[in-house]
């Protein structure tokens, strides 16, 4: 599966929704994603995608979107 | 010498814009004097030490020296190795200095010889860079940077608290002229702004009010010290509370914008929050996400990843509680510090059963401007009632009353 896919079902598994035609929606802005998400989202991109991201690399406003979200795992794989 | 406590009067104002002319000059022409930064900087540290705080300076003086030595040192030994242990170590003797001071009161029941004002903000700015370091997110230190991010003198005393990277690229030039002409105008807006707050508002509420609502609640006080006058004493403190330090706040961000540093802000209207965790959002917002990222963050990371918690909900709930009794320890060893934390934790655990109760029921239940007035209601209430045990009046009210 390749990373966009793995992100979607990530944040669907999360958030209940479906990120795959809302790849620009700011995640934090909404509420729908939350800290403890995150950390989540953090150990999921670590088991499926075997890419390590520190808690201190995360910078919301890199991590804001489902399409930044890919492309910052696109950019650590 | 005189001494120059940081934004206590107009006076220093005035004397830190002159001596500051020549950086904007400066500034305003794409260059950043570094050399006439620092020795400003330097000769207002050691105006806020003089006469009687002598012993403080020199406290500052072996406290500085302890953090370079541990966090170059880490740097150094990282490039190479990652040890745990050797990271712990490292934290546990980048906050021991704070510890003590924080402990010694509690213990020895006088102020320790290690404190100086500012000591907890450096604190969180040193062991901010040691966990970057450790993550990878820091590959290195330079100590000239990391003096100046340490002791930068519009944050030394009280904060906002910076991010080191951030600090860093801000620092590492000159703001473009337009960009930097913007950053003056918001100078000059929060500093009026900031005048209103402290020396107006907080002025009313903390120098005229507070005194009178205090000996109300004393003289009156009924069963538990309750009375009309501790009310009055709740939201007169909570309004005190905010427009003090949301007035030093804004004095320091607006002369960080003058240096050129768009330091960030740390509130964001905060009795305007619909519930505790928008609160945390909004109030001290520089501390809060400080313990976010570096407790809350980690702390939960930690828990999953070694899967000590499965339920998550759980995990949130022990985090949380960890979280704020490390922020309540951190205001001070007392009962009320402590309580005021485990109050929040409290507070925001309920606060979680409340939105996940209400994402499940979310047609059922209405949502228009009086159940948003009413969310603000309560939790402007909730808060005032936490800052009244933060104030520690009722361990006066109820421990050591004075004699009638």
């Amino acid at each position: 599966m390749d990373i966009q896919s793995t992100v979607n079902n990530i944040l669907l598994d999360l958030t209940g929704e479906d990120f795959s035609t809302r790849g620009d929606e700011n995640l934090f802005d909404t509420g729908l994603l939350d800290s403890m998400d995150t950390v989540q989202l953090l150990l999921e991109l670590q088991d499926q995608l075997g890419i390590s991201v520190p808690v201190s690399e995360f910078d919301r406003s890199e991590w804001e979107t489902a399409n930044k979200i890919v492309a910052k795992a696109a950019s650590l794989a | 010498m005189p001494n120059l406590q940081p934004y206590a009067d107009p006076q220093y104002f005035l004397i830190l814009l002159v001596a500051l002319v020549p950086l904007m000059v400066g500034l305003y022409h794409g260059h950043r004097l570094r050399l006439w930064e620092t020795v400003v900087s330097l000769a207002f540290i050691v105006l806020m030490f003089t006469g009687h705080k002598w012993g403080e300076g020199l406290a500052l003086l072996a406290y500085v020296a302890w953090q370079f030595l541990l966090v170059l040192g880490y740097a150094r030994y990282r490039r190479a190795h990652n040890g745990t242990a050797t990271f712990v170590a490292a934290v546990c003797a980048s906050i021991a200095p704070l510890a003590v001071v924080k402990v010694t009161p509690a213990v020895a029941g006088h102020p320790s010889l290690l404190g100086f004002l500012g000591i907890s903000y450096l604190t969180f700015k040193s062991v901010q860079v040691l966990m970057e370091l450790r993550d990878g997110a820091l590959k290195q230190v330079s100590a000239v940077d990391f003096g100046r991010f340490l002791l930068f003198l519009p944050t030394l005393s009280s904060g906002p608290i910076d991010r080191y990277r951030r600090f860093v690229a801000d620092i590492a030039g000159a703001p473009a002229q337009a960009d930097y002409v913007a950053m003056l105008g918001r100078a000059v807006h929060y500093l009026f702004l900031g005048f209103l707050y402290k020396f107006i508002l907080g002025y009313a509420f903390g120098t005229l009010m507070l005194p009178k609502v205090a000996q109300a609640a004393l003289v009156h006080a009924g069963p538990l010290g309750l009375s009309w006058g501790l009310v009055g004493y709740m939201y007169v403190y909570s309004m005190y509370l905010f427009f003090d330090f949301a007035g030093y706040s804004l004095f320091a961000v607006a002369i960080s914008l003058v240096m050129g540093v768009d330091t960030p802000m740390n509130f964001k209207r905060p009795f305007a929050a619909g519930n505790i965790k928008e609160f945390w959002n909004r109030w001290h917002m520089t501390l809060s996400f400080w313990f976010r990222d570096f407790v809350f963050m980690r702390t939960t990371f930690f828990i999953m990843k070694h899967k000590l918690i499965r339920n998550r909900v759980r995990v949130s709930q022990v985090a949380y509680l960890i979280n704020f009794l490390v922020m309540g320890f951190w205001h001070g060893v007392t009962w009320y510090y402590i309580v005021y934390g485990l109050f929040h934790a409290v507070a925001i655990i309920i606060n979680d059963y409340w939105l996940r109760f209400k994402k499940k029921h979310r047609q059922q239940l209405p949502h228009n401007r009086w159940t948003q007035a009413l969310a603000i209601f309560i939790t402007f209430n909730v808060v005032c009632f936490s800052f009244l045990i933060f104030s520690g009046f009722l361990d006066k009210l109820w421990f050591c009353p004075p004699h009638r």
